[in-house]
C-alpha cells in the first residue's frame, strides 16, 4: 500500500491512465474515495466516466498505475465491490426470469457448479422487494419497462451486498418511479455504511443525491465535497470545451500506432 | 411400413440419436451468444485439425482425433477473433474466411496424406457413414439386448458417441449458470470472477469435440444442423433458459428418431430404396423448426396473426357502437345497415355488426340498428375516453385541435385513461365528454 493512500478509503486510484488502442481516453487519475459517500462522477460525453469505473473493475484496459480497495488488490477485495452495468450493455431478449437476473449477484458467494438454492432465490426476492419489482419477479425480462430493467439491475446490485457499489448511468432515460426507487436504495446504502459511485449526467440533481463528486473531462478536472467543489467555475473547466491541446495529443498517439 | 431389425437399425439409429442430443445441448449456448455461425465454422475447421493430428501420430484413436480437434477449435477462435480485430470486418466475415480456409486447408492436406494411401476421405465427413453401423449376429428379440455382450459389439464411434453425449450433459448441468451469466452478461461474470472468456473456450472445445465424435457416423451437415435447429426451436416454445435446454433434449431426440425411419419410410412410399440418414435427420430438423415457427405458443406466426385479427375485431365492434352513439347525439335513432358500413369503411361491418348483436349490445328494429341501455354505457365509455384524450392532446400534449382526432380513434382502443380536468366537460371541438358512469336516460332522453 502507498503511504498517500489510506486503507479505509474504499478507492483509491493512483496515476492511472487509460487507452484504448493506445487511444489515451484517462490521463494520470488520482482520486481517494471517503468511505460512507454517495459520490457522482459528472461530465460531458467521452470525458471518460464510465472507462473510469470500468478501468477500476478491470473491465477496461489500463496503460498505467493502481487501484486499489480498502488498500488491497481487486483480486481480493472483489466481493466486496457491486457492479451496476449499463442497461444497453446486454441482451434483454435473453430467456431468464427477473428474479433469474437478481441471483445473478449472488454467484459468486454460491460458488462454481453449485446451483442456485433456496435460501439466495428468497434473498433475491427480497432485493426485488427494495425496489418495489417483488410481484414482478417471475416476467421474463423482455416483457419489463425500461426502468423497471433498471430496477432488475439494481436488486441484483443488493444481492450482492457488497460494500462499494459502482454504477454506470442507473438514471438513464428511466421514469419517475424508478428515479424515486434508485434514490431510496442510494439513501439506504448510505445508511448501512456503504459507498456508492455513480456516473450521473444530469448535473441539477448533483446536489441533491449526491455528498461528493468527481468533475471528469479526460482526467480529474476537480473532486471532493459537493458544497466545496461543485461550482460553477469547476463546472466551466470540466464542460467548457475539451482540452484541445489533450485530445490532439491523443489523436497523434493513436496516429502514431496506427490504430484509429 | 416401417421394419426394425436389430442387426441393421439400432447402431446407427443410437448413433445419430446420440449425435443430434449432443449437438442440440450444446447449441443452445451458441444460439444465445449469437454464434450459431461458430458452430458451422467449427465443425469445418476441425478438418485439418484432425489430419495433422492423423499425419502426426499415424493412428485414428479417438484420443489422438480429439487432441487435434480440439487444438484446431481453440484456433479458430483465435483466428476469427484476429480476423475481426485486424481486417476490421464484421464477425460473420471473420467466421466466413477462416473456416472456409481452414476447411479447403484440410482437403488439400487430406489429397495430400491420400498419395501415402491414408484412410481418409472428405465425403465421409460431409454425409457420415451411418448405414455401414450395421451389426452382424445380433440377436433377434428385444430382450436379448440386455447382457454385457451388446457392449462389446457396438462399433467405436457408437461408444465415443456415447461417452460425448454424457460429458456434455456433466459439462452444461455442473456449469449451467456460469454458462447462464457468461452468455447474459461477460461484464458482470468478469466482475464476479467468472471468466467468460475461458467459459467460450471450453464451450468450443466441447463443440469442436462433438463434432469430431460425430463426423464418422453422421458427417458434418447433421452436426451443423443439429448445433442450430434443436435450440433455435426450443427458444420459440420458452423464455426460460432451462426449459429450453430441456426442450431442446427433446426436440433433438425426435428428431434423430424420426429422421432414420423418414429416411426408409418416405422414399418408400415413392417405390424407392431408402436414402442418407444423416441428411433425412437435418431435413426433419430444419421441418420441426419451421413449424415451430408457424405454431409456437408467444412467437408463432399463427398467434401473431391471430392476436392482430383479435384486436382488429374489437377495434371493429368498439368502432360500430360508438358511431351509434355519435348518431344518438345528433337527434338521430340509430343508423341504416348502410350507414354503418360508412362509418366502417374497409371493414368486414357484417362480422363486427353479427359480433355486437351476439352480445346484445344493439337491436336491429325495422332496418335500423340502434344501441340497447348496455350497448349505449359501453359506447358512452369509449366516446368518453376518446373525447378525454382529445383533451389531453391539445392541453397538456398541445397539439392543434385539427389534428387531434385521428391520435385518439388510436388511443380510445388502449385501456388508458387521462383524467378528466377540473370543470371541463367538453371535448376540443365543444362536444359533451359523456360522464363516468355514463348516465343513460340523459344520453337517450331525446330519443325513446
Amino acid at each position: 500500500m502507498r503511504p498517500e493512500h489510506s486503507a479505509d478509503s474504499p478507492l483509491s486510484i493512483h496515476a492511472m491512465t487509460v487507452a484504448y488502442h493506445r487511444k489515451p481516453v484517462l490521463w494520470d487519475v488520482d482520486y481517494d474515495a471517503k468511505p460512507n459517500r454517495l459520490i457522482a462522477i459528472v461530465g460531458p460525453n467521452g470525458a471518460g466516466k464510465s472507462t473510469m469505473i470500468k478501468a477500476c473493475l478491470g473491465l477496461a484496459p489500463r496503460a498505467s498505475g493502481q487501484v486499489e480497495f480498502w488498500g488491497e488488490s481487486y483480486r481480493r477485495a472483489r466481493s466486496r465491490i457491486g457492479y451496476v452495468p449499463q442497461r444497453e450493455s446486454v441482451d434483454w431478449d435473453f430467456p431468464v426470469s427477473a428474479l433469474d437476473v437478481v441471483c445473478m449477484g449472488r454467484y459468486r458467494r454460491i460458488g462454481w457448479c453449485r446451483p442456485v438454492s433456496r435460501s439466495h432465490k428468497e434473498a433475491g426476492l427480497e432485493c426485488l422487494e427494495r425496489v418495489g419489482m417483488r410481484s414482478l419477479a417471475g416476467r421474463q425480462i423482455s416483457q419489463l419497462s425500461g426502468g423497471q430493467q433498471q430496477r432488475v439491475f439494481l436488486a441484483r446490485a443488493l444481492a450482492q451486498e457488497a460494500d462499494l457499489y459502482f454504477m454506470d448511468e442507473p438514471f438513464a432515460g428511466v421514469d419517475a418511479a424508478t428515479e424515486r426507487a434508485i434514490v431510496d436504495v442510494l439513501r439506504e446504502l448510505k445508511s448501512q455504511g456503504k459507498t456508492v459511485i455513480v456516473v450521473h449526467h444530469d448535473l441539477q440533481t448533483v446536489p441533491e443525491y449526491f455528498d461528493e463528486v468527481i468533475l471528469l473531462n479526460m482526467r480529474v478536472v476537480a473532486s471532493g465535497s459537493v458544497n466545496e467543489v461543485f461550482t460553477e467555475e469547476n463546472l466551466h473547466k470540466t464542460y467548457g470545451g475539451r482540452l484541445t491541446l489533450l485530445s490532439e495529443a491523443a489523436e497523434a498517439i493513436a496516429r502514431a500506432a496506427g490504430g484509429a | 411400413m416401417i421394419e426394425f431389425d436389430i442387426g441393421v437399425d439400432l447402431f446407427p439409429l443410437l448413433a445419430g440419436t446420440l449425435a443430434a442430443i449432443t449437438c442440440g445441448l450444446l447449441g443452445n449456448f451458441l444460439v444465445l451468444r449469437r454464434l450459431s455461425l461458430m458452430g458451422d465454422a467449427i465443425s469445418h475447421s476441425v478438418l485439418p485439425g484432425l489430419v495433422i493430428a492423423f499425419l502426426i501420430a499415424s493412428t485414428r484413436n479417438p484420443l489422438v482425433m480429439f487432441a487435434g480437434a480440439a487444438i484446431a477449435g481453440v484456433v479458430t477462435v483465435v483466428l476469427v477473433e484476429l480476423v475481426k480485430r485486424l481486417g476490421r470486418v464484421e464477425p460473420g466475415a471473420a467466421m466466413g474466411v477462416v473456416f472456409s480456409v481452414l476447411f479447403a486447408f484440410g482437403v488439400l492436406l487430406i489429397e495430400k496424406a491420400a498419395a501415402r494411401s491414408v484412410d481418409l476421405d472428405a465425403d465421409c465427413v460431409l454425409h457420415g457413414q451411418l448405414e455401414t453401423l450395421f451389426w452382424i449376429g445380433a440377436p433377434e428379440r428385444w430382450v436379448d439386448l440386455f447382457s454385457w455382450s451388446t457392449l462389446d459389439a457396438a462399433p467405436r464411434q457408437v461408444v465415443v458417441l456415447a461417452i460425448m453425449c454424457f460429458l456434455s450433459v456433466v459439462f452444461i448441468a455442473a456449469l449451467f449458470k456460469e454458462l447462464r451469466i457468461a452468455a447474459f452478461d461477460p461484464a458482470m461474470a468478469t466482475a464476479q470472477g467468472f471468466n467468460p472468456t475461458l467459459m467460450h473456450y471450453v464451450l468450443m472445445i466441447f463443440v469442436a469435440s462433438a463434432t469430431v465424435a460425430s463426423f464418422e457416423a453422421v458427417g458434418s451437415i447433421l452436426v451443423i444442423a443439429m448445433l442450430v435447429c434443436p435450440a433455435a426451436t426450443a427458444r420459440l416454445l420458452t423464455d426460460r433458459l432451462r426449459s429450453q435446454i430441456v426442450f431442446s433434449v427433446i426436440i433433438a431426440a425426435a428428431t434423430g428418431i424420426l429422421g432414420y425411419f423418414a429416411a426408409t419410410a418416405i422414399p418408400g412410399l415413392f417405390d424407392r430404396g431408402s436414402v442418407n440418414a444423416a441428411g433425412s435427420m437435418a431435413m426433419v430438423a430444419g421441418f420441426i423448426l419451421s413449424v415451430a415457427i408457424v405454431l409456437a405458443p408467444r412467437h408463432g406466426v399463427v398467434v401473431r396473426v391471430w392476436r392482430r385479427r383479435r384486436l382488429g375485431r374489437s377495434v371493429a365492434v368498439d368502432d360500430l357502437i360508438a358511431a351509434l352513439y355519435r348518431a344518438e347525439e345528433r337527434g338521430m335513432s340509430g343508423l341504416s345497415r348502410a350507414g354503418i358500413r360508412n362509418a366502417l369503411v374497409g371493414r368486414a361491418a357484417d362480422n363486427a355488426l353479427a359480433r355486437v348483436r351476439r352480445r346484445g349490445l344493439v337491436d336491429e328494429r325495422e332496418h335500423e340498428i340502434v344501441l340497447t341501455p348496455d350497448g349505449r354505457r359501453a359506447a358512452a365509455a369509449l366516446v368518453r375516453r376518446h373525447r378525454l384524450w382529445e383533451r389531453y392532446l391539445v392541453d397538456q400534449a398541445g397539439l392543434p385541435v385539427d389534428h387531434v382526432h385521428e391520435t385518439a380513434e388510436e388511443l380510445e382502443h388502449v385501456d388508458v385513461t387521462p383524467a378528466p380536468a377540473q370543470g371541463q366537460g367538453l371535448d376540443p371541438h365543444g362536444r359533451l365528454i359523456p360522464d363516468e358512469d355514463a348516465d343513460l336516460d340523459g344520453a337517450s332522453a331525446g330519443h325513446r
